[in-house]
């Protein structure tokens, strides 16, 4: 599992697995398999939530670990996975620029629509 | 017919505590962790199904035997499990075949004893069948990969079917039991499940090149008592804690 995955594990999954030093760490660039983020939907109309991520060596496998990571306790109406690397992410050096609120920039907040009354 | 149908609860009760324990063998030694949770989960279901049909056994056996008290203090002899299940885990291809080739089997009689006219048989069979989907899912998805993959796991699949390919007669093979419960639509009928077997297994061969042993060698047994050597190893191991400290709650 990612590191990402290995939070999602100890809060879902923690009575059946704790992360542990995989074995094959050794030889770990031979049989490593891509990473997939898995997103969990937990009633019928709710938003997939992201859950964590496995390592699978296709698709059909990913869901199969994945229902087996994620979803074996409580109740999950859907599964998705997506490959990590068809998923485009900023970078933490984007974030003072790319991501600045710009609360500075007070006539970018509509709080100056509230109504007359308030 | 009670102890009939006992002895009937107990060979299912058995091939599923068997297979689970095994499976459990696999746990913290999975190519990944993503499969070790994978195979415990599918361990911790055949055991969950092997307590519905020992406390099934139990109960009709009438003697107050229960689900524990099977499991753990009964030696070899009177295991009714079939040979395929105490076979050693081996390789993972090894695990994947054993699974698939009871699955193929195993699956089938659930469905059929889902529409048992006992009524606590059924409602057993209706649970566990629906847990036995997601196993053949996950076994028949990795036989298809590793017969399919490279020569190396195309060919320790081949090995691991030559291996336990001598072992599956027994499982749709009816006996003097089989034969006097299927009638009453009680129990499963075997030549249904054969069919289903060869049918399963003749799709899985035709997707991967891989084919069936051989020899026409079958080995049975299990149902009689009959065991090798490897279930009295398995059993030593899974019932030393219960008999060190009999009657121990957690």
């Amino acid at each position: 599992m990612g590191t990402r995955g290995r939070r999602g594990v100890h809060k879902k999954a923690s009575g059946v697995k704790q992360a542990r030093p995989r074995r094959a760490a050794a030889n770990r660039a031979d049989t490593q398999w891509p990473l997939w983020e898995v997103f969990v939907q937990e009633r019928t109309g709710a938003p997939h939530e992201h859950a964590g991520s496995v390592h699978a060596p296709d698709a059909e496998l990913a869901l199969q670990n994945a229902r087996d990571t994620y979803a074996r306790r409580g109740p999950v109406t859907s599964l998705w996975v997506v490959e990590s690397r068809h998923i485009s992410a900023t970078t933490p050096e984007d974030s003072p620029s790319f991501l600045d609120p710009g609360p500075d920039k007070i006539y970018r907040h509509p709080r100056f629509y509230r109504g007359a009354k308030e | 017919m009670s102890a009939g149908l006992a002895e009937y609860m107990l060979r299912l009760g058995d091939d599923r505590l068997v297979l689970g324990h095994r499976l459990s063998e696999w746990c913290g030694h999975a190519p990944i962790v993503e499969e070790d949770i994978a195979l415990a989960n599918v361990a911790l279901d055949c055991i969950g199904q092997a307590s519905a049909w020992l406390g099934l056994a139990g109960e009709l056996e009438g003697s107050g035997r229960d689900a524990d008290a099977l499991a753990f203090f009964r030696g070899p002899t009177e295991f009714r499990s079939c040979l395929l299940v105490e076979q050693p885990n081996g390789d993972f291809a090894c695990t994947i075949a054993r699974q698939v080739l009871f699955d193929a089997a195993g699956a089938n009689v659930l469905d059929q004893l889902s529409r048992s006219r006992e009524a606590r048989v059924a409602g057993i069979a209706q649970k566990a069948a629906v847990e036995v989907r997601y196993h053949v899912r996950h076994a028949r998805e990795w036989w298809l990969r590793l017969g399919d993959g490279t020569p190396e796991s195309h060919a320790r699949m081949q090995r691991a079917i030559d291996e336990l390919w001598p072992y599956t007669a027994e499982l749709w093979t009816p006996d003097e039991l089989d034969a006097s419960l299927a009638p009453i639509g009680v129990g499963a009928n075997l030549e249904l499940t054969k069919l289903h077997f060869e049918r399963e297994l003749a799709e899985l061969f035709a997707r991967t090149g891989l084919h069936a042993a051989e020899s026409p060698l079958a080995i049975s047994g299990g149902r009689r008592g009959k065991h090798g050597e490897h279930l009295d190893h398995l059993l030593s191991e899974m019932q030393s804690v219960a008999r060190a400290h009999p009657g121990a709650r957690w």
